[in-house]
């Protein structure tokens, strides 16, 4: 991993959509690691809160994130208007992959970008609410 | 207070210059009951990449030589930042003083609702309102350009993925729905087959579930007003909405809490409005 990879640990507290076991052994071997990493209970509830640390972590560079499916991260920070960089984000998915695969990707040299390629960028992100 | 407008408490894991690190296990412990009640922490190491701050409270945790804080140049930009000694506490007693903190500061207490809304994707979304047209809980709204947008995510049902059986392109995600491609998987050729076979299924119960609901729902009262029994008619009630809920997945605490036939109709014409508006407004 290049020193300016940012870690993102999802807990996904608020429902049990990620094996327990999974999250914990991922949580473990960061917490046991040397790395800077932030980690946050539930990417759902950022989003939906709109949090404004969706957006800096986004925009901050070359990012993996351990958490779920890299559909639904990727319009999961996209609600909260903070679109992921598509070249610069890695989403390592705890729902299928075993701990030990997320682990070895978070901490290998080499990001490998995998959200879908859409259409939507920022500008074509739906604005604020009409009344 | 609407879930966008609540600020939302900062933890930071310091263990830098002038203070102990945590044991490998202490600092498992503590992140865990930290976000097993919700906050976001952030542990920092020399020379590590983090995310920078943003607005809102900022909570710095650390074992600080001597108890106290090292001074610590302050880049939150204006943000209130606290420190809290947590020397000799373990992850109960820091999860304890850091929910304090957060009752002091007013920040967002975490855990009252289960994120549960609907995340649209919009490489597959054509904009066809069926999700608005469909929702009777004001969930759904579209933004000045007119494209559809989740809005109120907290009126939505908890557990129901209903609408994102109506989208067309299987382009609605509950992200912690269990199975695919609801819950963010890649969408198959096969899964928009089975999409289009969940909206004949409203089909086959009469038109669509709304009337099927309604019908239901007066064959209940009829039955209510000629017994006279709750419990009786309220099974008689789960009994019908069973068949509903197992073709669509609903939760059927979701079905038994619609409003009343008249209400229903009332919203469902609304949102059957709103959506014609928007549709119309779409550029051709």
């Amino acid at each position: 991993m290049t020193n300016t990879t940012r870690i993102l640990y999802c807990h996904c507290q608020y429902a049990q959509a990620v094996p327990p076991e999974v999250k914990a052994a991922v949580l473990r071997q960061l917490c046991e690691s040397g790395v800077a990493f932030d980690a946050v209970a539930d990417l759902c509830e950022l989003s939906a809160r709109q949090d404004p640390s969706l957006p800096r972590l986004a925009a901050g560079g070359p990012v993996k994130i351990a958490a779920c499916f890299p559909r639904a991260v990727k319009w999961l920070f996209h609600t909260a208007r903070a679109d992921l960089p598509l070249a610069d984000a890695e989403v390592l998915n705890m729902r299928v992959l075993s701990a030990a695969e997320v682990t070895a990707a978070l901490f290998h040299a080499e990001l490998k970008p995998n959200l879908p390629p859409g259409k939507v960028t920022a500008t074509d992100a739906p604005t604020k609410a009409a009344a | 207070m609407p879930l966008t407008t609540e600020s939302t408490l900062r933890v930071v894991l310091y263990e830098g210059a002038d203070a102990q690190p945590l044991a490998a296990g202490a600092r498992f412990a503590a992140l865990t009951a930290l976000l097993e009640q919700g906050f976001a922490v952030t542990r920092t190491v020399a020379g590590g990449r983090v995310a920078p701050h943003s607005r809102g409270p900022l909570l710095v945790l650390g074992q600080f030589n001597d108890g106290h804080p090292p001074d610590l140049e302050n880049s939150a930009g204006g943000s209130p930042v606290r420190f809290q000694d947590i020397t000799g506490l373990d992850a109960t007693g820091i999860a304890g003083a850091v929910e304090g903190v957060r009752a002091d500061t007013g920040a967002a207490r975490h855990g009252d609702w289960k994120p549960w809304f609907p995340v649209i994707d919009y490489d597959r979304c054509t904009n066809c309102m069926q999700c608005l047209s469909f929702c009777l809980f004001g969930v759904y709204g579209v933004d000045e350009q007119n494209r559809i947008q989740a809005q109120n995510h907290d009126n939505c049902k908890t557990n129901c993925p209903a609408c994102s059986r109506v989208c067309p392109e299987a382009a609605i995600m509950f992200p912690k729905y269990k199975a695919g491609p609801i819950n963010g998987d890649v969408v198959q050729d096969s899964d928009l087959g089975k999409e289009k076979m969940k909206i004949d299924i409203s089909a086959l119960l009469g038109g669509d579930v709304y009337s099927a609901l309604r019908q239901r729902s007066d064959a209940a009262k009829a039955r209510f007003s000629k017994e006279r029994d709750d419990k009786k008619a309220l099974q008689e009630r789960q009994k019908c909405l069973a068949k509903l809920a197992s073709a669509g997945d609903i939760p059927a605490e979701v079905l038994m809490s619609l409003p009343s036939p008249e209400e229903i109709l009332r919203r469902a014409g609304e949102a059957k409005a709103k959506a014609a508006a928007a549709l119309a407004a779409q550029p051709r």
